[in-house]
């Protein structure tokens, strides 16, 4: 779960990161009056969405007025910012930061991730900061310095401070940049993030350390004992097809084809759209109904599939293990009484009693076109598909 | 003997007396695995579908000499209970539980080091559908029916699309000698480098089948270890070719975040590696049954 940019740095400043001096705005008005607030003559206007690289999609904006912040504010609010990271669906922008300018003296990489291959949170941090990582690791690689923190033990001052050394820092910054550091670890821990990335953490002219933007995501899986970050969730900035699934407990995501895909299993659900592919189609959608693919889940899972009005045929693939087929036909064919499905339909279903799910379907009376194979599967739901889009087209 | 289990293997589940602890337990006792007692605690010195109760895994040990645990407790209690199993000398532990938090499984690793190497337990999963060693035991969550004995070991990341492959292989005739699902979460016990060289020293194991996904470093390092050390034919599949970066794809660990990630990356090591490709999820089947031909012929 990705939080915004003023919620991340909130949460930081508790925790020893200094940050600019800011506030939030929902209209032009607040952030004009922020910036009597903040004081100064030169404000920063940032567009709050879940996506880096807002700057050169027109979301940072430096003004040197109330007027000027006002008007940015207007140009902001209520459009959709399209970045490289949001696809072309774009994110909403509904908050605004506004925030002091710094005088930048230089710009620090400073990352925290779970790193896969050491099993263990890896802190990443670079002199050469204000691009992205990737772009660092491309053009200044050598300037990559890398810790693993041993969770047995947390992380060390010693750590910390030699990054700091690393970085070429001041002797008179080295103390502030080893209890930034040791806070980034202690809100990573504490919070059960996923990544935290200040980029760039800036030495200013007067000799401060400050973050001037920070992003932070979070497990999801450990939302259970962190409900102080579950209330930081902005729908908002989801794609509503995925909000809608997963208020559902459907695991599912949203992508730009045609044919809606409903599948138990996240690894089958992966190797079906490939399949789709193959065949010459473009999924829609990555949807995993789990393990117990209830009647009830089904139609569930239906109904997400067919909020996403780009659908245009629906490739059902269950392998039943536990659950017999039998039931899981059931269960389509409840879904479809329920839900009604006005787009073709082809259903797959292996393992467990599956003669008897394929004669429930086929005695069903409903069009429904059943595949035996995988390969089928996905032949026939592209051929179903283009005959679909045909008839609309005509 | 395959790996890991067989028909005498002692097992505990821990979490028994749960709904899924319970129903799991029955499936796994019908299919013939030696299952020897369950762990609840608060619940030790009852019964459940014949099987005893204990309050302690180190308790469940004492009284039947347990070797192996299957755990089916709830996330938030999950990463205790694998590692009470270790501390209670359990040689392979198998975690069906999904949903596990990230740092916790980091904790559990990190624990798991506190044992010399040979002490140490062999974890599996979490987030996974277990193991079996057809004909013989079920640790875990797959349909027994979908297998046939055999020769031929899969180890893999999803459950369902493995039980894709075992079931275009049994209808090709094609056994499996033991299936091992090392689940799809970013932290997980076993990797797939782990379990190759487990096939590669099983004598009842001829060839083996991979099936990774997008996201994390252990296809490459599996690649990279069979390259020179695996004798046997491997033969993989990587899903999540439509997968776009930086999408979560179901499993927590199914994301692409690094060079590498990409199924097509990922296929692109294995195959320099010299790793025999299954080129669509269709073609299990008949890709295994070519390599054993193969095999066959150079014997």
């Amino acid at each position: 779960m990705d939080i915004h940019e003023y919620q991340a740095k909130e949460l930081l400043s508790r925790h020893s990161v200094h940050i600019p001096r800011g506030g939030l705005a929902y209209s032009p008005e607040q952030a004009a009056y922020r910036t009597r607030e903040i004081g100064g003559d030169k404000w920063v206007v940032k567009a709050q969405i879940h996506s880096g690289a807002r700057g050169k999609a027109g979301g940072i904006r430096i003004c040197k007025s109330d007027k000027e912040v006002s008007d940015a504010a207007e140009a902001m609010l209520g459009r959709k910012l399209v970045t490289h990271q949001t696809g072309p669906r774009g994110k909403l922008v509904s908050r605004l930061y506004i925030e002091e300018t710094v005088d930048i003296r230089q710009e620090i990489y400073l990352g925290f991730v779970l790193d896969r291959k050491a099993e263990r949170v890896m802190i990443v941090a670079s002199a050469s900061g204000g691009m992205e990582i990737e772009e660092i690791a491309e053009r200044q690689p050598d300037s990559i310095i890398r810790a693993i923190v041993d969770p047995g033990v947390g992380m060390q001052q010693f750590q910390a401070r030699e990054i700091a050394f690393g970085l070429g820092l001041e002797n008179s910054l080295i103390g502030k940049a080893t209890d930034t550091i040791m806070g980034c670890y202690q809100v990573f821990r504490d919070y059960d993030a996923s990544m935290l990335e200040i980029n760039p953490l800036v030495v200013t002219r007067d000799g401060n350390l400050v973050a001037l933007d920070a992003k932070m995501s979070f497990d999801e899986n450990a939302l259970f004992r962190r409900p102080e970050i579950s209330e930081l969730r902005d729908k908002s900035q989801e794609d509503p097809r995925e909000t809608f699934a997963s208020d559902r407990g459907l695991s599912y995501v949203g992508l730009e084809g045609n044919i809606g895909c409903i599948i138990n299993g996240a690894g089958l659900a992966m190797a079906t759209m490939d399949m789709i592919k193959i065949a010459g189609g473009e999924p829609a959608n990555f949807l995993d109904i789990g393990g117990g693919a209830s009647p009830e889940r089904v139609a569930k899972a239906f109904r997400a599939v067919l909020a996403d009005k780009n659908v245009e045929t629906i490739l059902v693939n269950i392998f039943a293990g536990i659950n017999r087929c039998d039931w899981v036909a059931e269960g389509v064919l409840k879904a479809i009484h329920e839900v009604g499905v006005n787009v073709p339909l082809v259903v797959r279903l292996a393992g467990t009693n599956v003669e008897e799910g394929r004669r429930i379907l086929s005695a069903s009376g409903q069009s429904i076109i059943v595949a035996d194979t995988l390969a089928e599967a996905a032949e026939k739901a592209v051929s179903a598909m283009r005959q679909a889009s045909l008839k609309k087209a005509s | 003997m395959s790996v890991l289990l067989n028909r005498n293997t002692k097992v505990i589940v821990q979490g028994l007396t749960g709904k899924i602890g319970s129903f799991h337990a029955e499936d796994m006792k019908r299919y013939g695995t030696n299952v020897v007692g369950g762990v609840t605690p608060g619940k030790g010195g009852q019964s459940q579908q014949g099987i005893p109760v204990f309050n302690t895994v180190k308790g469940a040990v004492r009284e039947t000499g347990a070797e192996a645990s299957i755990v089916f407790v709830p996330p938030p209690f999950a990463a205790d209970s694998i590692m009470e199993a270790a501390d209670a000398g359990i040689k392979l532990c198998v975690c069906i539980t999904d949903g596990i938090p990230s740092q916790d499984m980091m904790r559990v690793k990190r624990y798991m080091l506190r044992y010399r190497r040979e002490d140490r337990m062999t974890l599996i999963g979490p987030n996974c559908a277990g193991v079996i060693t057809p004909g013989q035991a079920l640790m875990g969550i797959m349909p027994g029916s979908i297998y046939l004995p055999g020769r031929v070991g899969i180890v893999g990341r999803s459950g369902t699309l493995g039980y894709e492959a075992a079931s275009q292989m049994k209808a090709l005739g094609i056994g499996v000698s033991t299936s091992v699902g090392i689940g799809g979460d970013p932290i997980n016990g076993s990797s797939f480098k782990d379990i190759l060289e487990l096939f590669e020293k099983d004598d009842e194991t001829d060839a083996v089948v991979m099936i990774g996904e997008i996201g994390g470093p252990q296809e490459a390092e599996a690649a990279e270890w069979a390259k020179t050390n695996m004798k046997k034919p491997l033969i993989a599949y990587i899903a999540g070719l439509s997968a776009p970066k930086g999408k979560r794809m179901g499993h927590a660990g199914a994301i692409i975040s690094a060079f590498g990630e990409s199924a097509q990356e990922k296929v692109e090591i294995l195959r320099d590696a010299g790793v025999t490709i299954v080129a669509t999820p269709a073609s299990f089947g008949p890709t295994v049954a070519g390599v054993l031909a193969e095999q066959r012929k150079a014997a």
